[in-house]
C-alpha cells in the first residue's frame, strides 16, 4: 500500500480488555504510531463516529474490529466498518467465535431479561418493566438499539478477511500482527493470524505421559502435580482442541487451558474437537464404565464450547417458535 | 422541548449516552444517563460450574477483570463453605492491591490529571495525556508507564496473564509465590510507595496550590450530598479485599454495617425502560427518585465514598494523607464529587503501602494457599471494592456446584443515580437561558462524571485523556437545531 497505512481500531460488544490488550504492547505503541497512521481509535483517541460515515468507501486500510454482535448497534458499526475499509480483521475472541458473551446463546432475550430484570433477587420491580427500544420521559423520546436474541460473530454479519484469537491476544502476537501489516507480508485472505499452527499442548512445559483417565476431576478437587499433564491428571484442558500461540499461559499457574485460541488449524468444530480428545484419554473397559467416567464432565456444553459457541456447529439453542 | 445528547463518541456505539432535556425557557429540565448495552452474564452464567465462575466473570470487564475475579473467588468460598489459609488471603490481597496501583494510577494521570494540570477549559488539543507529560516533564510519563508495567508484572506473576488473569478459585489461590517472586513484588512495591508520594506531591503542587482549582472542587455543581458506602475492616478503615460493607449517611453517622450475605436486606435494584442498567438504591431508605439526600435512598460507592464511610487508612501515610484531606476540605463527610480524584490518590498511596506490608508478611511464601472444600455447595455471597465502587457476586448452586442463580452488582452501577444528579447539577449550574454552550462549559459538565471513573460495561477509560463528546441539540420535533463538539478532530 502506497504511504502510511490507514488503520483504525474499533470495538463492539465487549468487555475493553481487547482494547486494553493492544495497549499491552507498552513502549511499542509509540512505533505503531510512527509506522501507522491511526485514523480512528475511540479509546485512544479522539474522533467522532460522523468522521466514518463521512469517509469514502475503502478508505481505511486495515480495521481491527473486537467485540461481538449483541445488538443492532454492533451490526450498524459492524455493516458501516466493513464499507469503509479495505482489510477488516476480527480481532480477539468476541468477533472471531463470540467468546463467553456467546454463551447467552443457550438463551434469547426473553430468557435474559426475565432473569435480568425480574428473577434477580435484588430487583424490585412490581410491574415487571423491562428496557424498550423507544420510551417516552415526560421530558422527551429516549431510545435504546435493539438487544437480538443471538449473539453473532464478526464473520457471520460481514465478511471479515482475517481473525486474530484470544481472550485476549496477547501482546507479542498483536505486535506480530501490526508489524506483518506494515511490512505487507500477509498469508492468504481468510487466515487466522497472531497465532501459532499447533495445539496449546505444544507448547505446554508441563510433562506428558500416559493419557489414562478413570475420573476427572474439577479444578477445586485437587491440587495437581505442576509439573505434570493436567489432563492426564484428570482435570479437563482445553489444550489439544485449542490453537497454539498464547505460550500456555493459564497452565503456568497449574489451571488448565479453557481454549480462548479458539479450533486449531484444520479444525471446524472446537467443542466437538474437544470432546474427542477428553474420550480419548477415558481408561474404560466397560461402556458402562466410560459412561460412569464421562458423566463426571460437569457441564459439557459450557465446558467444551465456552468461547466458541456462537461459531460452533451449534451456534445457538433452538429458538421457541 | 430541547434534547441534547452527550454522546461520549468512544461509548456512543453502545456504551453509555446522556441525554439533557432543555424547557420551552432554554433551562434545564432533566438529564438521563442511557446505558444502551447488556450482555446477561446473570442468564448464561446459570448451569455453569461455580468453580469456573471467576474466570467466565472476569469477562465482565477487561479494565478491572481482577475485581470480578475476587468477588467471584469469595462468593465461591462462600458456596463451598470453606475458608482459604491465611497465605491464601494474603496472596489474594497482594495481587489485588497490585491491581489498585495500576488502576488508579491510569484514572488519575490519564483521565482525571488533564482536567487539572492543564485546566477544564484549555484547548482540547492539549488537554489530554500528551498535554499533562509536556507540561509536568517526560521523566513523570516514564513513571506512569513504569507503574503500570510492576503492577501488571506482579499480576502476571500470580495470575499468569495481565488481562482476564486467573488464580483465585475456591478455597484460595492456585499457587504459591516463590522466594524469588517475593524479592522482585518487595522491590516494586518499594518504588511504588514512592511513586504514590510523588503523585501526591503533584497533587499539591498543581492542584491544590490553585485558589482557581480548589473553588471549583467547592462549588455547588460538584457538591452531592448522598449516602456513601465502602468496605471496612475490624477498625472501621477501608479495605479493598475484605470486610464489612459500611454505610453512612449525609451527615456521616453509620447508617449499616452489613457482612456480604446481608447484601439484600440493604440494596434492592429499580428497572427503567429507557435504560439496559439497573439503578441500586439503600432498600431501608427506599426509592424516592433521582435526588441526593438523607431521604433519599441513593448512594454513593466511590473512593470518597469509602474515605467517607470509614474512620481511616490502615497504613501510616494513607492515614496521614486522609487526615490532611478533610482537614483541607472542612471535615468529613466531603460531598464534594471532585475531590474523588484527590481521594483516589490516597487509595493509591495505601495500595502500595499494602502490597508493601504484605510482602513483607513472613507467611506470604507458605506453600499452603488452598482449602480443599468438603461441604456440599449451596449458596455465597462474595463483595470486594472494584475501583469504581463495591462489586458484591451472588451465587446459588444445585448440590454438584452447578449455578442454578447468579446476581451481580457491578461497581460503576452503584452510582448511576449518583452520577445522573451530578450531571443534572452541573448542566443546571452551566448551561443558562439563551447562553452559547461552549466547548469548556461541555467540559465541566463532563467532569461532574468523570470523578466517578464510569466504566460502562467496564472501559471508559478513555485514553488518553478524555472522552470526545458530541452535544446534539434537537428541538421538539427532533430536529437537529445545532452540533457541537470538543476534542474531535
Amino acid at each position: 500500500m502506497a504511504g502510511k497505512p490507514r488503520v483504525a481500531f474499533y470495538w463492539a460488544g465487549s468487555c475493553g480488555g481487547c482494547e486494553i490488550a493492544v495497549l499491552e504492547i507498552r513502549e511499542r505503541i509509540l512505533d505503531l504510531a510512527q509506522a501507522v497512521d491511526i485514523i480512528f481509535w475511540p479509546v485512544a483517541m479522539d474522533f467522532k463516529y460522523q468522521d466514518v460515515e463521512a469517509m469514502e468507501d475503502g478508505s481505511i486500510d486495515v480495521c481491527f474490529f473486537n467485540g461481538a454482535i449483541r445488538s443492532a448497534e454492533n451490526e450498524h458499526l459492524a455493516r458501516l466498518f466493513r464499507a469503509k475499509s479495505k482489510t477488516l480483521v476480527a480481532y480477539g475472541s468476541c468477533a472471531h467465535e463470540g467468546c463467553i458473551p456467546g454463551l447467552a446463546n443457550l438463551s434469547d432475550r426473553e430468557g435474559i431479561f426475565e432473569v435480568v430484570y425480574r428473577e434477580n433477587p435484588s430487583v424490585e420491580n412490581p410491574e415487571k418493566l423491562v428496557p424498550v427500544t423507544r420510551y417516552d420521559l415526560p421530558e422527551g423520546e429516549v431510545e435504546l438499539p435493539t438487544f437480538y436474541d443471538t449473539v453473532r460473530t464478526l464473520g457471520q454479519t460481514v465478511p471479515v478477511d482475517y481473525s486474530v484469537p484470544g481472550c485476549p491476544p496477547q501482546a507479542h502476537q498483536s505486535w506480530a500482527v501490526f508489524e506483518a501489516f506494515v511490512k505487507g507480508e500477509l498469508p492468504p485472505v481468510g487466515s487466522v493470524i497472531g497465532a501459532g499452527e499447533k495445539t496449546v499442548c505444544d507448547e505446554c512445559e508441563h510433562v506428558k505421559e500416559e493419557k489414562k483417565v478413570k475420573q476427572f476431576f474439577r479444578i477445586h478437587e485437587i491440587v495437581p502435580d505442576e509439573k505434570k499433564c493436567l489432563l492426564e491428571q484428570g482435570i479437563i484442558c482445553a489444550g489439544p482442541a485449542t490453537r497454539s500461540g498464547c505460550g500456555a499461559l493459564c497452565p503456568t499457574a497449574n489451571l488448565p487451558c479453557r481454549g480462548c485460541y479458539g479450533p486449531p488449524p484444520g479444525v471446524v468444530d472446537q467443542g466437538a474437537k474437544f470432546l474427542s480428545a477428553v474420550a480419548s484419554v477415558v481408561d474404560a473397559n466397560t461402556e458402562e464404565e466410560a459412561a460412569r467416567i464421562v458423566s463426571q464432565i460437569a457441564d459439557p456444553i459450557g465446558t467444551f464450547y465456552r468461547f466458541g459457541l456462537a461459531a460452533s456447529l451449534l451456534r445457538r439453542r433452538k429458538l421457541d417458535q | 422541548m430541547k434534547k441534547i445528547s452527550i454522546d461520549p463518541i468512544t461509548r456512543l456505539e453502545g456504551h453509555g449516552r446522556i441525554d439533557i432535556f432543555l424547557d420551552e425557557e432554554g433551562e434545564v429540565a432533566n438529564a438521563y444517563l442511557v446505558i444502551p448495552e447488556l450482555r446477561g452474564f446473570e442468564k448464561f452464567c446459570q448451569g455453569r460450574p461455580v468453580e469456573e465462575l471467576p474466570r467466565i466473570t472476569a469477562r465482565i470487564c477487561g479494565v478491572c477483570p481482577e475485581a470480578h475475579l475476587m468477588a467471584s473467588a469469595k462468593a465461591c468460598d462462600a458456596v463451598y463453605h470453606v475458608d482459604p489459609p491465611p497465605a491464601g488471603k494474603k496472596l489474594r490481597e497482594l495481587f489485588y492491591s497490585a491491581f489498585y496501583v495500576a488502576d488508579h494510577t491510569t484514572h488519575f494521570y490519564i483521565l482525571g490529571a488533564p482536567d487539572f494540570v492543564m485546566g477544564p477549559d484549555a484547548d482540547p488539543a492539549v488537554r489530554n495525556i500528551l498535554g499533562v507529560i509536556a507540561k509536568v516533564g517526560v521523566e513523570t510519563g516514564g513513571k506512569v508507564i513504569e507503574a503500570r508495567a510492576r503492577s501488571l508484572d506482579i499480576i502476571k506473576m500470580l495470575g499468569a496473564r495481565t488481562v482476564h488473569p486467573i488464580g483465585a478459585i475456591p478455597g484460595g489461590m492456585s499457587k504459591p509465590l516463590s522466594a524469588e517472586e517475593r524479592v522482585d513484588v518487595e522491590e516494586s512495591a518499594r518504588w511504588m510507595v514512592d511513586f504514590a508520594q510523588f503523585t501526591i506531591q503533584l497533587f499539591n503542587d498543581l492542584v491544590l496550590a490553585n485558589k482557581e482549582y480548589v473553588d471549583l472542587i467547592l462549588s455547588d455543581p460538584y457538591t452531592l450530598p448522598t449516602y456513601y458506602m465502602g468496605l471496612v475492616d475490624d477498625k472501621n478503615r477501608v479495605n479493598f479485599y475484605d470486610g464489612l460493607v459500611r454505610v453512612v449517611d449525609p451527615e456521616g453517622e453509620e447508617l449499616v454495617k452489613y457482612a456480604p450475605a446481608q447484601y439484600l436486606d440493604n440494596v434492592a435494584e429499580r428497572v427503567e425502560p429507557w435504560t439496559y442498567v439497573k439503578i441500586p438504591y439503600l432498600k431501608k431508605i427506599g426509592w424516592k427518585g433521582f435526588v441526593g439526600g438523607k431521604d433519599s435512598g441513593v448512594y454513593q460507592a466511590t473512593p470518597l465514598s469509602r474515605l467517607n464511610a470509614a474512620d481511616g487508612m490502615a497504613t501510616p501515610l494513607a492515614q496521614a494523607e486522609y487526615e490532611r484531606m478533610y482537614e483541607t476540605l472542612g471535615g468529613k463527610p466531603v460531598h464534594q464529587t471532585l475531590a474523588t480524584h484527590w481521594a483516589r490518590i490516597i487509595e493509591l498511596l495505601y495500595a502500595a503501602e499494602r502490597l508493601l506490608e504484605l510482602t513483607m508478611d513472613p507467611e506470604i511464601t507458605d506453600r499452603n494457599v488452598r482449602t480443599i472444600p468438603t461441604e456440599t455447595p449451596t449458596e455465597g455471597v462474595g463483595i470486594v471494592e472494584a475501583p469504581r465502587g463495591t462489586l458484591t457476586h451472588h451465587y446459588v448452586t444445585d448440590e454438584q456446584g452447578l449455578v442454578t442463580e447468579c446476581n451481580l452488582i457491578v461497581g460503576t452501577t452503584n452510582n448511576i443515580a449518583p452520577m445522573s444528579i451530578s450531571i443534572r447539577q452541573a448542566a443546571q449550574g452551566l448551561i443558562k437561558k439563551g447562553e452559547v454552550i461552549s466547548e469548556g462549559l461541555l467540559n465541566m459538565v463532563e467532569m461532574a462524571f468523570r470523578a466517578y471513573d464510569p466504566c460502562m460495561s467496564c472501559a471508559t477509560h478513555a485514553l488518553p485523556g478524555r472522552m470526545p463528546l458530541e452535544v446534539r441539540i434537537l428541538d421538539s420535533t427532533g430536529q437537529l437545531v445545532e452540533r457541537l463538539s470538543q476534542g474531535l478532530a
